[in-house]
């Protein structure tokens, strides 16, 4: 049904741009794309402004395809770098306020549960650590302490990047950036930890190292979000200008940090393993 | 339960001009939820704060009669008001309220709805702001509000809570507006106070919310969303940016404009005159309206006839008709609950070069007192306030 939103008039589609029509034509729509599949379908996100190199907008290329079905997706995003490339993609995105997203995120899931019944709509938050863990902490441990059904994603790049470099509450401990100018004084949040005592059904921390790991784990976190409560997925996505770190070295400080002390780690509950299974058995992706 | 299942879809002109009504005798929280039954609400979101929390724990009563679809505690008011503005751009009827340090507090959020153009009424119970902390009748924040972009209706009494919250509703949701209605009361004076309130039947309700005929779709992936949410950042300094968030915003005034005819005829006009042939007009908002009625009931026995122009709605501000109210006026008082004087100046900014009169600058109470109407007519009559 949401398909009909990309398409235009049969006599109309000559003049659309080869990019729009190949959207619709070879989408990742209405169907189930792999990371091996990538070249024989069209992104929901290709061309964005992000810096040459960039962590994030690779891992954000990669949660696309995650999506079990974009085409009922919205994503909800603020403020930051993400927000850069997801307002390029080729679905709805909500950019409101300052520490919004959670807020937001729950009158959506909550309006669109009213509205389509039968029909699952997915809502999906992308946002920042400074969004996430600082100016929207409060609406987002809210939404996990009231079990709203939608997924948080963190895109931890352990700083304020796009307003130029700031401290945030997810830098280490240490770390010399713009206002901690004596290095952080405090450790990284916990929010891993956080997510876990308020009861999140599915948690997830990785970097972009592992691409197919990165596509998995944004649909399983999604698919427990639809059915079985909130889901929490915390990506170390790195910030190659404010860090000095080589464009052509991005991913293998991905490797390095993944290795360090951002391991590939999984917090699943009962519930939300069970109904994973249920979906592998059926032969979906839910392993 | 399934309370609205019970109901009966009327439409908005039947409801508000022909439908029997009954006459009850309730608290002003008691007649805004009256309102909320019969308006065919999907989902409120609340936050307690007195003296708002009354008719939004009432709003949860009705949800538990399953009067609404959804109903939430939210965190806090930036919380409740965030979650209402993403409800709103689902397509769904979407209510939430709050009082004075509440509403300051979610101001970023308020001034963002009329920009992403979301439907949706905000009931203002108004209290004191600033410090010392009060809990007070006291209509400053009223002040804050009037720049929002959101079209701001201001009741006098407990019919009119009724009244302008059922009609907030169709307003905010007609095709030419797409804006958040919030509709404002005077604190404790009229949402603790019983009056007499006039409503059609209980049995009734209004049509439900058609995203799909707004001026801004509903995100709901089923039709092309358009939104600005979705378009390129605009954050950027370039000529685009400017032109962008120029336009968009012109809009939304534009739109404030377009809602003048149905706010006109939902409320019966954006003024009530009484003796418009008066040389000493009082203009007054809210429950300072009542309060001037007294003042004019007294200056007649005094054999001193003075007129009252209400204002129902302070966006729209009723430019024109206040002009027309006051031309034969030679002198004006604004009663006002505040100590900024934010009547006074939209008043003042109204007239300007209108008309050959004088607008005293007051009166005012504030910090919560009712104002007495010795002080209206000292400031009406000096001289001659007859005590």
């Amino acid at each position: 049904m949401a398909l009909r939103t990309l398409q235009v008039a049969p006599g109309f589609m000559r003049f659309m741009p080869k990019e729009y029509q190949d959207l619709v034509e070879n989408g990742p729509f209405g169907r189930q794309v792999k990371l091996s599949d990538v070249g024989t379908f069209k992104e929901i996100l290709e061309e964005h402004p992000m810096c040459e190199g960039c962590a994030m907008a690779f891992f954000i290329r990669l949660a696309l395809m995650g999506l079990p079905n974009p085409e009922h997706t919205i994503m909800v995003g603020t403020a930051g770098c993400g927000r850069m490339a997801l307002s390029q993609a080729a679905i709805p995105f909500v950019y409101g306020n300052y520490c919004d997203t959670n807020g937001v995120a729950t009158g959506l899931k909550r309006g669109l549960a009213i509205r389509f019944p039968e029909q699952d709509k997915d809502v999906v938050v992308m946002a920042g650590d400074g969004g996430i863990a600082d100016i929207g902490f409060s609406q987002v441990m809210h939404s996990w302490f009231r079990k709203e059904k939608f997924t948080t994603v963190m895109l931890d790049n352990e700083v304020y990047g796009n307003t130029g470099g700031q401290e945030s509450g997810m830098t280490c401990r240490g770390t010399m950036v713009k206002m901690a100018p004596r290095g952080k004084q405090f450790d990284k949040i916990d929010m891993l930890g956080l997510a876990r005592t308020a009861g999140v059904a599915y948690i997830a921390r990785l970097t972009p190292a592992n691409p197919s790991r990165v596509v998995s784990t944004i649909r399983k976190a999604v698919l427990v979000a639809r059915k079985i409560g909130p889901s929490y997925v915390q990506v170390y996505t790195s910030c190659n200008i404010e860090y000095s770190i080589p464009a052509d070295k991005v991913l293998d400080d991905a490797r390095q940090v993944e290795k360090e002390r951002y391991g590939y780690l999984e917090i699943v509950s009962e519930e939300a393993g069970a109904y994973l299974e249920s979906v592998a058995a059926e032969g979906g992706e839910g392993r | 339960m399934d309370g609205a299942g019970n109901q009966r879809v009327v439409t908005p002109e039947y409801m508000f001009f022909e439908a029997p009504r009954t006459r009850s005798y309730i608290t002003g929280s008691e007649a805004a939820n009256e309102a909320v039954r019969r308006a065919n609400v999907d989902i409120a979101i609340a936050y307690p704060i007195t003296p708002q929390s009354e008719t939004m724990q009432q709003v949860g009563e009705l949800y538990g009669e399953g009067y609404l679809k959804d109903y939430y505690r939210a965190e806090d008011e930036v919380g409740a008001f965030s979650a209402i503005s993403g409800a709103s751009r689902t397509g769904v009827r979407c209510l939430t309220a709050s009082s004075g340090p509440g509403l300051m507090r979610g101001l970023e959020v308020i001034a963002s709805w009329p920009g992403h153009r979301l439907p949706l009424v905000f009931l203002i119970m108004c209290r004191a702001i600033n410090a010392p902390l009060s809990i007070q009748p006291d209509n400053l924040e009223l002040g804050y509000m009037l720049l929002t972009g959101n079209i701001v209706l201001h009741a006098e009494n407990q019919q009119d809570f009724f009244d302008y919250t059922l009609a907030g509703f169709v307003i905010s949701e007609k095709c030419e507006v797409t804006l958040p209605v919030a509709v404002a009361v005077d604190g404790f004076f009229v949402t603790h106070a019983r009056g007499w309130v006039e409503m059609p039947s209980a049995e009734l309700k209004l049509p439900g919310r058609d995203g799909y005929s707004e001026a801004v779709p509903m995100i709901d992936n089923e039709n092309p969303p358009i939104r600005i949410a979705r378009d390129a950042p605009i954050q950027k300094s370039n000529f685009i940016s400017y032109q962008m968030h120029a336009a968009w915003q012109q809009e939304v005034h534009a739109a404030q404009e377009r809602a003048r005819p149905w706010v006109a005829r939902y409320l019966d006009e954006l003024i009530e005159v009484t003796n418009p042939e008066a040389e000493t007009m009082i203009v007054a908002s809210g429950s300072a309206v009542s309060q001037s009625r007294e003042a004019l009931r007294r200056a007649e026995e005094m054999g001193t006839k003075l007129g009252l122009i209400k204002i129902k709605s302070l966006r729209p501000f009723p430019r024109e008709e206040l002009r027309q109210a006051c031309r034969n006026a030679k002198h004006i008082i604004v009663p006002e609950f505040n100590c900024a004087g934010w009547l006074n100046r939209e008043v003042r900014a109204t007239l300007y070069g209108c008309a050959d009169l004088h607008i005293a600058d007051g009166p005012r109470v504030f910090g919560g007192i009712t104002m007495p109407t010795e002080m209206i007519l000292e400031w009406a009559c000096p001289g001659k306030q007859g005590r």
